[in-house]
């Protein structure tokens, strides 16, 4: 197997998303927690990128990244005081989650990598835009205007449902 | 060229690191964050099989466009019932957490 530019870019990517989220799986401090996971949602943007798709990339940069990480930052500075660090976690209790985390990721690997998936590579060419429009606001046999319409509505009841439980009585 | 298994192997570990932190954490805003770290590894996973399997459709691509804003409501409403937590019984500690009314 040749070393392609490709190729190096996804085992940056890969191993920055790994470490990153294993770190913001397992560090005490829940802030930096919140950052890790910010650098994870960037690599997830990198690999959308590296499959052409930008425009789920910049979706995914300016939603997860973008929105829902500051919403993160400002819970946590709201509810936790400074210095507060996780508990040491018991002995058993690490035990045996590292136990059924690594045995239910060996199952999975297991079974999907002796799974034979037909197509070796994909077929780079950039997503138009105007398609995804299209598609977006069809009614059609493959269009989604059912589903973004469902979406407004489900934010909409998000935004009075997070108004009504958060505010003080 | 890089396989298919790899983005799946990548979006495989992804999903128990999070399924690990959600198992061990005892905070609830921790558990979250796993949370989100599980349904990015599911996006993944439904963008590499529309780009390899079925690039002509977009499934996959508009299953994970919607995931993503279905995501953020969640995170909303949670943090809403986290911080409606934090208010009555002044942390947000799994262990503390007995009664779902006040």
């Amino acid at each position: 197997m040749e070393i392609t530019l490709e190729l190096i870019v996804f085992i940056i990517l890969a191993i920055f998303i790994c470490v990153n989220a294993i770190l913001a799986a397992t560090t005490k401090r829940i802030l930096r927690a919140a950052t890790y996971l910010l650098f994870v949602l960037f690599g997830t943007a990198g690999i959308y990128f590296q499959l052409n798709y930008s425009f789920l990339g910049a979706v995914q940069l300016l939603i997860y990244a973008g929105g829902i990480t500051v919403l993160y930052v400002f819970s946590i500075l709201l509810t936790s005081s400074e210095g507060d660090k996780a508990p040491e976690l018991k002995g058993y209790k690490f035990v045996a989650g590292l136990i059924a985390t690594v045995l239910s990721l060996g199952v999975c690997l297991w079974v999907m990598l002796r799974h034979d998936f037909l197509p070796q590579h994909f077929e780079h060419g950039e997503l138009n835009v105007r398609t995804i429009g299209h598609a977006l606001m069809s009614v059609d046999k493959y269009g989604y205007v059912l589903p973004f319409e469902v979406i407004s509505v489900l934010l909409l009841a998000c935004i009075v449902g997070g108004i009504m439980i958060a505010r003080k009585r | 060229m890089i396989k298919m298994e790899y983005y799946l192997v990548v979006s495989t570990i992804l999903m128990f690191v999070g399924f690990y932190g959600f198992v061990t954490r005892r905070n609830l805003l921790a558990m979250l964050i796993s949370v989100e770290l599980i349904l990015n590894s599911v996006d993944i996973n439904f963008v590499v099989f529309n780009r390899f399997l079925f690039p002509e459709q977009l499934e996959g691509f508009f299953f994970t466009l919607f995931a993503i804003g279905v995501s953020a409501a969640e995170t909303a409403v949670a943090i809403a019932i986290i911080i409606n937590i934090y208010r009555n019984i002044r942390n947000i500690e799994v262990k503390n957490l007995r009664e779902m009314k006040w």
